[in-house]
C-alpha cells in the first residue's frame, strides 16, 4: 500500500475581500478512512472544501495528492486527482434527467451514451441499494432522491476521494443510517471519504478521525476512539461550555395565536403543511422543532401573511381588546392595518429580512417607511433607531451608512433582529435565528428572545439544535413532513423523545 | 494516470470581487476608459482619413459648439435623449428592463399628433396643448403597462415584450402617416399645422428649444428627488434589490411594478410630446431615432443617478455630433458617428471589471523546494 | 391560377424567412450558453457587409470570375466578420462580466453603424444612387436547382432558391440534433442551465460561452449575408436590412428555443411579415397594420408560455446572466 496519504493539504489560506475564510489550514486524509470535518457554521469548512474540489482557488498554501504537490484550479482537475464533492446545494440542473446529470462533463470515452450510462446507474444503485430512475427529470425530485442522484453521480465517476458537504441536513433518520452504511462500504473499498458536519453523534458513530476547524483556523485531529463529545466541543467552541440560557418562569401566560387545521400546497401539488394546529402564547417561547424543510418556513410565512393557504384558520387575539381576527388570506399589510404588531426574523436574512445593498439606516426603513400621510421619506428616526441598535446590541460596523451585506454574519443578524424587537411586537417568529452565528452573538439572541417572553410576547423559535431547543424554549412543536408530529414540555423532554417524534414522518398517515 | 504526474503549475493570475473602492477611484478607472476610447477613435479616423488627431478632436468639438446655431441644437438633443433616459430610470432600478422606450416615445409621438392634427384647429392653444400633454403622458404609459401587466402577474419576460412593443408601435404610426398623409402620396405628414402652428410649443426669448429645454431640466430635478427621498422611490429601489424583502414587508410588488412601469412609459410619452410639438412639428417611423436604446446607456452610465444622466447624455450627444461633423467635414458616411459610440461604449461598459473585480497575481511560495 | 399564387406565397415566405432563420439559430445557440445577445441584429448587419466588401473585392480583382471563389470569399468573409463582433461581446460579458443588455445594444449600434459606413462608403464610391449591386456573385449565390422550373409549383416551393436558403435549414436541423443528442450540446444546455453545476461538473464553462456565442455569432452573420446576395441579389443599400434582426430574437420565442421549430417559425413569419402583398384589395394603410403580425404573434406566444410555466418551453435559467466562480 501506498504510505503517503491520499490527500494532504498544508498551510492553505482563503480570504474573500477583508474576510479570512481559512488561515493555515493543514488536513491529512488516508485511504481507507473517513475523516470527519467538524465546525460551527462559519467556521470555513466548506470553503476548504471547495478549494480541494476546484471550485475556490487559494490565496496561499500547498496541496499533496499521494504525496505529490498538485494544483487544482478547476473542478476539472479534480475530476482528475479523483475527487468528488457532493455539494450542500445540490448542483444539478432541474430540466435535465438524472442520467443527463451524472453523465455531465464526462466525454464520450467515459460514458458512451446516455441509455448505457442509465444502465450502469441501475447496477451502482443495485449495488448500493438506491432507488431511482435515470429518466426522472430532477425538478420532480424529493431532496433525498436528488441527494442520491449526487452521491451516483460521484461514484459513476469512480471518484476515490470523496467528500461530502453536510449530507445528513436533508435526511430522515432511516436515510441518513443508509448513507453512513453506503461510506462504510466505501471505506472498506479503500476510499478516503470526508464528511463535513456540525453533528457530534454522526461524528462519533460514523468516523474513524475527526479534524476540528474553528473560526477558519484549524485546531486538531483526533483518533474518533480516543475522543468524547465534551472534548470535541471543546475543541470547536474554543472554550468548555454548557449551554447556560437563562430561562425563566412563563408569568402570565395567554393564548396568542391559535392555528387550526391549515394546510398548504406547494406548486407541484404536494402537501407542505397537513393539518397543523396549535397555540402561541403569550409570555412564552414556543420552539419548534424538525428536519430541515419539514414545512417550517412555510409555517412562520403563513403566519406571515406570505403563503398561500389551502383551507385552515389563523386566528389572532388581541392582548388588550381581547377581540379575535382571523389572519387567513390576508396580506402582511393588512395584517398590520388590522393593528396586529407581528415581527418576523427570516431564515433568509439578506435575501429577505434586510436588503444587502442598503445601509442600515434605510434598512430600518423597511418597516416604517410607510408612516406618515407625506410622499417622502421620514430618514431622521430610522437613523437615530440605527444608531440605538449599532450601540446596544453592539453591532460592529464602520457606520450606519455600511452596506449591511458588507457585516458579518452576526452583526447581519443582529441589525434585522434589532428591527423586528423595536416594533415591540406581540408575536415575534424567529427562523434559526443563530445559525452561522458565534456563540456571543448568539448568547445575545437568546436573551433578547427571553427579554421578549418576559413581556408576555409570544415567541416563536424554529431551531435546529435540539440542546438549544431544550434549554431555551418552554415547549417544543415538533414537525416532520408538514405534520405536527408532537409538542412536548421542554423542561422535560429527553432529546431522544424528540429526535424519534422529528422522524415519525410516514406513521400518522394510516 | 495519464498526466497527474506534471509538475505543479500555478496559474499566473486569479480573479477576485473587490471588497469596495474609493468614489473617486472608480471615477478615475472610467475617466481613464473613456480616454483610451477616444485614443482608439481618433486613431480609426486618422486610419480612415490620413488626417491628424488633433484635427479630429477639433472639428469634433467644432461640431458640437461651433456656431450658436449648434449649441442650441446640441442642448436640445440633450434634452430629448435626457427626457428618454429619465423614463427608462424608475423601470431599470426597479430591474425591469425596459428596452421599449423606442415604442413608448412614438406612442406619445403618434397621440400628440393625432391632436394637432384631428382637433388642432377647433379649440384655443391652451387647452389644446393640455389635451395634448394628457393624450402623449397617457399613450406612453400605456405602451409601458400592457408589459408590465404581465410581468406582474405571470413574470413575462419583459426585455422581449418591450422589444416587441416598439414594432407594433412602428407600424401603428405607419398606419397613422397613409391616413394623415400630406400631400398624398408622399408617405410622410409633413409639417403638421404649418400655417396655423395649432399645438406648437411657443418660442421663448425667440429660443424656440428653450422650453423642452426648461421642461426636462424641471424634470430631472424631480426624478431626482423622487427616487431619492420619495416612498415610491425607496419601494422601486426595495422592489429591484430584492422581490422577497418586498413582499416580507408589505409592499404590493405588482402594484409598484405596473405604477413604474407606467411612469416610465408617461415620460417617454412627454418626450413624444416635446418631439412633435416642440421639435420636428411632424412625426415619421423615424421621430424617436432609435434613441430608445441609446437612454438606456445613458441611464446605465449614470449608475441611475439623474443628475448624473446630464453628463452622459451630454457626453452621447457631443460624440454624435462630433462624429456627424467630422464625417461632414471629411466626406465621410455619417455611419461613423455609430461605430464611434459604439468603441466608446464598449470601453465604458468594460471598464466596471476593474471597478468590480480585481486580479490577483500569484506569487510563488516554493522557496523550500 | 390560386395554386399559382400560393406557390409564389409560399415561396417568398421562405425567402423572407431565411434571414430570420440564420438570425434564430444563431441567437437560440448563443442563448443556450446563458448568453442573451441582442447585439444579434447589429451582427446581421456585418455578416452582410462583410459579405459585400469580399465580394467586392474579388469582383475587382479579376475578369473572370470562379464560381468557387465567388462563394467562398463572401462566405467567409461573412463568418469572420459576424464572429469577431460575437467575440467583442464574449469578451465585455464573459471575460469582464459586464451587463448583457447593455452591452447588446451598444454592440447593435456599433454593428449597424459599421455596416451602413462602409457598405455606404462603398456605393458612394463605387454605386450609384445610394446603393451598389454584387449582381455577378449574386447571380452565383442566387443559382436554383436546375430542375426547378421544370417541376412547377412544387419546384417553386421546394428546389428553387439558392443554396444558403439550405444550407440554413441544415444548420437548424444540425444545430437541433447537437443540442438534444450529442454530449457536447447536453455540456452546452447545462451551462445556460446553470454554470455552476457544469463548473462543478468540470465542464469549460468560459470555453462553452465563447465558442457558443461566436459560431452562434458567425451563423446570425449568415443571415445578413442571405439577405445581401439572394434576397436583394447583390445590392446593397443603407438601412434596407431594417428589423429583421430584432425579428430574428422575436422567432428564438416563438421557436422555443428549439432550432428546429424554427425552420416552420421562420417561414410562418416570413409569410406573416409579406402577407398583405398577397391579400387583394388591401388599402395602403391597412398593408402597415398587417406588417405587425410577427410582432403581436410573438407577444401572444410570449404571453401564453408564461402562463403555461411549463419547464421544459422556458429560457435557459441563468440567460442574462454572467458568471463567476467565486461569487459568494
Amino acid at each position: 500500500m501506498n504510505s503517503y496519504p491520499a490527500l494532504e493539504l498544508k498551510k492553505i489560506t482563503k480570504r474573500f475581500g477583508s474576510i479570512v475564510a481559512n488561515k493555515d489550514v493543514d488536513l491529512t486524509v488516508r485511504r481507507g478512512e473517513i475523516l470527519s470535518i467538524l465546525g460551527e457554521n462559519g467556521s470555513g469548512k466548506t470553503t476548504l472544501m471547495n478549494m480541494i474540489s476546484g471550485i475556490y482557488y487559494p490565496d496561499d498554501g500547498q496541496i499533496f495528492i499521494d504525496g505529490r504537490e498538485v494544483v487544482i484550479k478547476s473542478p476539472r482537475d479534480a475530476f482528475k486527482y479523483k475527487i468528488g464533492m457532493i455539494h450542500q446545494h445540490f448542483k444539478l440542473v432541474d430540466v435535465f434527467s438524472a442520467a443527463e446529470n451524472i453523465v455531465l462533463g464526462l466525454s464520450k470515452e467515459d460514458s458512451p451514451t446516455i441509455k448505457e450510462a442509465s444502465e450502469r446507474v441501475r447496477k451502482i444503485s443495485e449495488k448500493y441499494g438506491f432507488d431511482i430512475d435515470p429518466e426522472k427529470k430532477i425538478y420532480r425530485m424529493s431532496v433525498s432522491e436528488k441527494q442520491t442522484v449526487e452521491i451516483i453521480k460521484v461514484l459513476f465517476r469512480g471518484a476515490d476521494i470523496l467528500i461530502l458537504d453536510e449530507p445528513t441536513a436533508v435526511l430522515t433518520p432511516q436515510e441518513t443510517q443508509k448513507l453512513f452504511s453506503v461510506l462504510r462500504t466505501m471505506r472498506d473499498d479503500g476510499k478516503a471519504i470526508i464528511i463535513i458536519t456540525h453533528k457530534l453523534h454522526e461524528v462519533l458513530s460514523l468516523s474513524d478521525r475527526v479534524a476540528v476547524l474553528r473560526k477558519g483556523e484549524y485546531i486538531n485531529t483526533v483518533v474518533t476512539a480516543e475522543t468524547n463529545e465534551a472534548e470535541l466541543t471543546e475543541m470547536m467552541v474554543g472554550k468548555k461550555i454548557t449551554l447556560d440560557i437563562d430561562r425563566s418562569e412563563p408569568k402570565n401566560t395567554q393564548d396568542r395565536l391559535i392555528i387550526n387545521n391549515i394546510n398548504c400546497l406547494s406548486r407541484e401539488g404536494i402537501k407542505l403543511l397537513d393539518n397543523v394546529s396549535f397555540t402561541a402564547k403569550g409570555g412564552e417561547i414556543l420552539g419548534i422543532a424538525g428536519i430541515a424543510g419539514s414545512g417550517q418556513r412555510e409555517l412562520l410565512e403563513a403566519i406571515a401573511g406570505l403563503q398561500r393557504l389551502e383551507s385552515g384558520e389563523i386566528n389572532y387575539i388581541d392582548p388588550n381588546t381581547g377581540k379575535t381576527e382571523n389572519l387567513k388570506d390576508k396580506t402582511p399589510l393588512q395584517i398590520r392595518d388590522l393593528g396586529v404588531r407581528l415581527s418576523f426574523v427570516p431564515e433568509d436574512r439578506l435575501g429577505m429580512g434586510l436588503v444587502g445593498n442598503m445601509d442600515i439606516a434605510e434598512n430600518m426603513m423597511l418597516r416604517s417607511y410607510r408612516k406618515g400621510k407625506s410622499m417622502f421619506l421620514e430618514r431622521k428616526k430610522p437613523k437615530t433607531l440605527a444608531e440605538t441598535i449599532i450601540e446596544q446590541l453592539e453591532v460592529v460596523t464602520p457606520g450606519v451608512s455600511t452596506p449591511v451585506r458588507k457585516l458579518s454574519g452576526g452583526n447581519v443578524q443582529k441589525v434585522l433582529v434589532g428591527r423586528e424587537i423595536s416594533s415591540s411586537p406581540t408575536v415575534l417568529m424567529a427562523a434559526y435565528p443563530v445559525r452561522g452565528l458565534d456563540i456571543n452573538s448568539s448568547y445575545m439572541i437568546y436573551n433578547l428572545l427571553n427579554r421578549q417572553k418576559e413581556n408576555g410576547v409570544a415567541v416563536i423559535f424554529v431551531g435546529e439544535d435540539l440542546d438549544v431547543l431544550l434549554e431555551l424554549c418552554d415547549r417544543i412543536l415538533v414537525i416532520g413532513a408538514g405534520r405536527v408530529t408532537g409538542i412536548v414540555d421542554a423542561r422535560t423532554a429527553k432529546k431522544e423523545e424528540i429526535g424519534l417524534l422529528m422522524t415519525k414522518t410516514d406513521g400518522g398517515a394510516a | 494516470m495519464s498526466k497527474a504526474s506534471e509538475k505543479a503549475k500555478e496559474p499566473l493570475f486569479h480573479i477576485a470581487k473587490r471588497p469596495s473602492m474609493p468614489m473617486w477611484k472608480s471615477w478615475l478607472i472610467r475617466i481613464a476608459a473613456i480616454a483610451a476610447a477616444l485614443i482608439v477613435c481618433a486613431a480609426i479616423v486618422v486610419m480612415l482619413t490620413d488626417l491628424n488627431p488633433i484635427e479630429v478632436y477639433v472639428s469634433m468639438f467644432n461640431g458640437a459648439f461651433g456656431s450658436k446655431r449648434k449649441i442650441w441644437s446640441l442642448l436640445q438633443n440633450i434634452a430629448i435623449l435626457l427626457c428618454i433616459s429619465l423614463a427608462v430610470t424608475p423601470a431599470f432600478k426597479m430591474r425591469f428592463w425596459n428596452i421599449g422606450a423606442e415604442g413608448q416615445v412614438l406612442a406619445g409621438c403618434l397621440a400628440t399628433a393625432a391632436c394637432m392634427i384631428l382637433i388642432g384647429d377647433k379649440l384655443p392653444s391652451p387647452v389644446l396643448i393640455l389635451i395634448m400633454v394628457i393624450a402623449s403622458i397617457a399613450a406612453g404609459a400605456l405602451w409601458s403597462v400592457i408589459p408590465a401587466f404581465f410581468k406582474a402577474n405571470w413574470n413575462t419576460n419583459e426585455t422581449l415584450f418591450t422589444l416587441m412593443m416598439n414594432y407594433v408601435a412602428i407600424q401603428l404610426v405607419s398606419f397613422f402617416i397613409t391616413i394623415w398623409e400630406n400631400p398624398k402620396g408622399s408617405a410622410s405628414i409633413g409639417i403638421i399645422n404649418m400655417n396655423s402652428q395649432a399645438g406648437w410649443f411657443p418660442s421663448l426669448f425667440g429660443q424656440k428649444y428653450l422650453i423642452n429645454i426648461i421642461i426636462v431640466a424641471v424634470l430631472t430635478v424631480l426624478m431626482y428627488i423622487y427616487l431619492k427621498y420619495s416612498k415610491h422611490g425607496y419601494e422601486i429601489a426595495v422592489v429591484g434589490e430584492s422581490e422577497n424583502t418586498a413582499r416580507y414587508v408589505g409592499m404590493n410588488v405588482k402594484k409598484v411594478i405596473i405604477r413604474t412601469a407606467a411612469l416610465s412609459g408617461a415620460l417617454c410619452g412627454v418626450a413624444g410630446l416635446l418631439l412633435v410639438a416642440g421639435t420636428d412639428h411632424t412625426m415619421s417611423t423615424e421621430t424617436a431615432g432609435g434613441q430608445g436604446f441609446t437612454a438606456i446607456m445613458v441611464s446605465w452610465l449614470a449608475k441611475f443617478n439623474p443628475l448624473l444622466m446630464i453628463f452622459t447624455s451630454f457626453l452621447i450627444v457631443f460624440l454624435e455630433k462630433g462624429a456627424s461633423e467630422i464625417a461632414m467635414a471629411f466626406r465621410l458616411n455619417e455611419s461613423i458617428a455609430d461605430i464611434l459610440t459604439g468603441i466608446i461604449l464598449f470601453f465604458i461598459i468594460g471598464c466596471e471589471f476593474f471597478v468590480n473585480y480585481q486580479i490577483i497575481f500569484n506569487k510563488k511560495h516554493k522557496e523550500g523546494k | 391560377m390560386m395554386f399559382a399564387s400560393i406557390a409564389t406565397f409560399i415561396q417568398r415566405a421562405v425567402v423572407q424567412g431565411i434571414p430570420l432563420l440564420f438570425g434564430s439559430t444563431g441567437e437560440m445557440i448563443t442563448e443556450k450558453s446563458g448568453n442573451l445577445n441582442l447585439g444579434i441584429p447589429g451582427i446581421m448587419y456585418v455578416g452582410g457587409v462583410s459579405g459585400v466588401i469580399g465580394a467586392f473585392f474579388y469582383e475587382r480583382s479579376t475578369d473572370n470570375i470562379n464560381a468557387f471563389l465567388a462563394v467562398i470569399i463572401p462566405l467567409l468573409a461573412a463568418i469572420a466578420g459576424s464572429a469577431l463582433m460575437a467575440f467583442i461581446y464574449s469578451f465585455l460579458t464573459i471575460t469582464l462580466r459586464a451587463n448583457q443588455n447593455v452591452t447588446g445594444l451598444a454592440l447593435t449600434i456599433f454593428g449597424e453603424g459599421v455596416g451602413n459606413f462602409f457598405g455606404g462608403s462603398l456605393a458612394n464610391l463605387f454605386g450609384e444612387g445610394g446603393s451598389i449591386a454584387m449582381t455577378a456573385t449574386s447571380n452565383i449565390f442566387r443559382t436554383p436547382f436546375p430542375f426547378a422550373d421544370k417541376l412547377g409549383a412544387f419546384g417553386k416551393i421546394f428546389f428553387s432558391y439558392g443554396f444558403l436558403a439550405y444550407s440554413a435549414i441544415v444548420v437548424s436541423l444540425f444545430a437541433a440534433w447537437y443540442l438534444n443528442r450529442t454530449r457536447s450540446g447536453l455540456h452546452l444546455r447545462s451551462v445556460g442551465e446553470s454554470p455552476s453545476t457544469a463548473d462543478a461538473a468540470g465542464i469549460n464553462v468560459t470555453k462553452y460561452k465563447y465558442l457558443a456565442t461566436c459560431i452562434g455569432g458567425a451563423i446570425a452573420g449568415l443571415g445578413g449575408l442571405y439577405y445581401i446576395m439572394d434576397y436583394t441579389s447583390g445590392v446593397w443599400t443603407n438601412g434596407a436590412f431594417g428589423d429583421r434582426g430584432w425579428l430574428a430574437i422575436a422567432l428564438v420565442i416563438f421557436a422555443l428555443w428549439k432550432p428546429n421549430v424554427g425552420i416552420l417559425g421562420s417561414i410562418l413569419f416570413g409569410g406573416l411579415y409579406i402577407v398583405y402583398l398577397f391579400i387583394p384589395g388591401l388599402s395602403r394603410s391597412s398593408q402597415e397594420l398587417f406588417k405587425m403580425l410577427p410582432y403581436v404573434v410573438t407577444i401572444f406566444v410570449l404571453i401564453i408560455v408564461s402562463m403555461r410555466k411549463k419547464r421544459e418551453y422556458q429560457p435557459p435559467q441563468s440567460l442574462g446572466l454572467s458568471y463567476f466562480r467565486e461569487e459568494r
